[in-house]
């Protein structure tokens, strides 16, 4: 195995440290928020002691600090996705508020009715509703990409489904219900082909894999701080910079305008125009130390050894009688959806929780996927990097516990 | 400790009507009926109510669920048949109290007393109420209703 220093990493992150009834936490929901490593937490706090102050308007020190800080975080954004300007990097709440605008501001102006936005089977409700809500508002229809029992994407009949009325592709990277990687740099590349714009869902792949915008192609790619080991309420996306200087603002306030009266307001250059209001500074920094902190250890590096982690769990379940994995895709990240025969998910939740183990137990914000499997919810086992082997086995044991019950 | 809690929860009882529910049919005479949904874990369930006058004639369910919350309806159909419309609501009052922490008269509960290990769980005590709840919108309704918790 690759040469993780795993103990070392795990002092990183105290919250990993603790007893959970009596037992030792071990944290495998990491696909529903990871944890915050000190760097990150100390990059906060360092902010709040020293520099705090709005970004963007005094001329005091403080003020320049808070919006150097901020700004060096744009710029480790950048580099993380590898986007080509700065200008294309915008910080948002998260992956739901960038899906939100760019659905309103980038695909409403360009819609009508009887057009199409194509979403797949696979994704998260933050990428379903905004577009049915669209869709409303529009009358335009939301087509879907089916998927395979094994939870792949079904491409057979792609191609049919871009049409000349097709406004937008908006597609997961990674499926957070079932941990499917999906061939998303082909399916730009069709899309593409015929003139569609493409939005990326990256949520659940920028905490497991190296992701290059520019060489993937998408138009935009969304995701949020708190599954990659930043804070809550801060996220960002990229658009392509032809692309954002089209689009009109999404929401109004300071900062997103150059000059106000009441006969007209001039809107700010890139990326401010879409920044409205006091940002998240403290959070956008939390970001960029969660991004120096991933980047310490190297990407690659941390996939590689969650990958053989996950490897290990499926074997270990697969070889339990009475489980059944859902999404048995051939690429995978992190994810390991499962169901107990006989005993319901929330069931699992509950007993696993006395022992210290913490999964997710519900439809996961995914349930057109649960419902493909006519099942209402799944256990859900997810990797981070600081997970290790004994935790998989913690993991078998609770499984085992179960069953032990509910014999 | 921990499985000590666990069995206080998954009392045999409650595993029997889990594998076993009783009075789990449909009701194609019901006079009442609602829908009871818990959306955070995908509990689903129906309800069906015959009333004859003041009194519980018959009552069903159907749906699915965790074992707390298909035990939970299984054991309300067999306390609630028979009774009047008065005593259901008084026993829908009572076991909210259990579930909430407050003292009540277990003998006033019977078998549902088995129930009361939920209330360590605060996470599942929707779980255990869900079918109290959707009885309740049942018999206040003219005909089909519906409830949500989460
Ligand atoms: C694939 C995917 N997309 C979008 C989201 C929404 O993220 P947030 O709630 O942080 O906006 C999630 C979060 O669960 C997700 O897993």
């Amino acid at each position: 195995m690759s040469a993780l220093d795993i103990q070392a990493i795990r002092k990183d992150f105290p919250i990993l440290d603790q007893q959970v009834n009596g037992y030792d936490l071990a944290y495998l929901d990491n696909a529903a928020s990871s944890q915050k490593p000190l760097q990150v937490i100390e990059a906060i706090s360092d902010y709040y002691r020293q520099d705090n102050a709005n970004v963007h308007r005094g001329v005091h020190r403080l003020s320049q600090r808070a919006t150097d800080a901020y700004e060096a975080s744009r710029e480790k954004v950048r580099k993380f996705l590898n986007a080509k300007s700065d200008k294309e990097i915008v910080f948002v709440r998260g992956a739901t508020e960038a899906i939100n605008l760019i659905a309103q501001s980038f695909v409403r102006p360009q819609l009508n009715a009887g057009d199409e936005i194509l979403v797949s089977h696979l994704e998260h409700h933050a990428n379903i509703v905004p577009w049915q809500m669209l869709c409303e508002q529009t009358g335009a229809t939301l087509k879907v990409i089916p998927m395979t029992l094994e939870g792949e994407l079904d491409l057979s009949g792609f191609d049919d489904l871009l049409t000349p009325k097709t406004k937008i592709l908006a597609v997961g990277h990674v499926s957070n219900a079932l941990g499917t990687v999906n061939p998303i740099k082909d399916m730009i590349a069709k899309a593409h082909a015929k003139d569609i714009p493409v939005l990326i869902d990256g949520a659940q792949a920028v905490p497991h894999l190296a992701v290059d915008v520019q060489d993937l192609d998408c138009d935009f790619y969304v995701f949020s701080g708190h599954k990659m080991f930043a804070p809550t309420g801060i996220g960002a996306f990229y658009g392509k910079q032809d692309l954002l200087e089209e689009m009109p603002p999404w929401q109004g306030g300071g900062d997103m305008i150059l000059s106000v009266s009441f006969e007209h307001t001039q809107y700010n250059e890139l990326p401010y125009k879409f920044e409205a209001g006091t940002p998240h500074i403290a959070g956008s920094i939390g970001m960029g130390a969660a991004i120096d902190y991933m980047n310490s250890i190297g990407i690659d590096k941390l996939a590689k050894y969650e990958h053989d982690l996950l490897v290990a769990a499926t074997q270990k379940l697969e070889a339990l009688d009475g489980i059944r994995i859902i999404g048995t895709a051939k690429e995978k990240a992190s994810v390991l959806s499962f169901m107990i025969e006989g005993v319901h998910p929330h069931d699992v939740g509950t007993i696993f929780d006395q022992q210290g183990v913490a999964i997710r137990t519900g439809h996961h914000c995914a349930q057109p996927v649960m419902q493909f499997f006519g099942i209402p919810a799944t256990a859900r086992a997810s990797f981070a990097f600081y997970n290790t082997m004994e935790e998989v086995d913690a993991l078998v044991g609770a499984i085992t516990k179960v069953q032990e019950l509910f014999a | 400790m921990s499985s000590a809690d666990l069995r206080d929860l998954y009392q045999q009882v409650i595993m029997d009507h889990n594998k076993k529910p009783r009075n789990f049919r449909d009701m194609p005479d019901s006079n009442h009926l609602a829908h009871g949904n818990n959306p955070l874990c995908g509990d689903a369930l129906v309800v069906y109510l015959k009333l004859d006058g003041d009194t519980i004639e018959d009552v069903s369910f159907q749906g699915s669920g965790c074992a707390i919350s298909v035990a939970s309806a299984s054991l309300m159909t067999e306390a609630l048949k028979g009774k009047t419309m008065a005593d259901a609501e008084a026993l829908y009052e009572l076991v909210h109290k259990q579930m909430t922490g407050e003292d009540v008269d277990t003998a006033a509960l019977g078998k549902l007393d088995v129930l009361s290990g939920v209330k360590e769980f605060p996470a599942r005590v929707k779980c255990a109420t869900l079918s109290w709840h959707t009885v309740h919108a049942a018999m206040e309704s003219e005909q089909d209703s519906s409830v949500t918790t989460e």
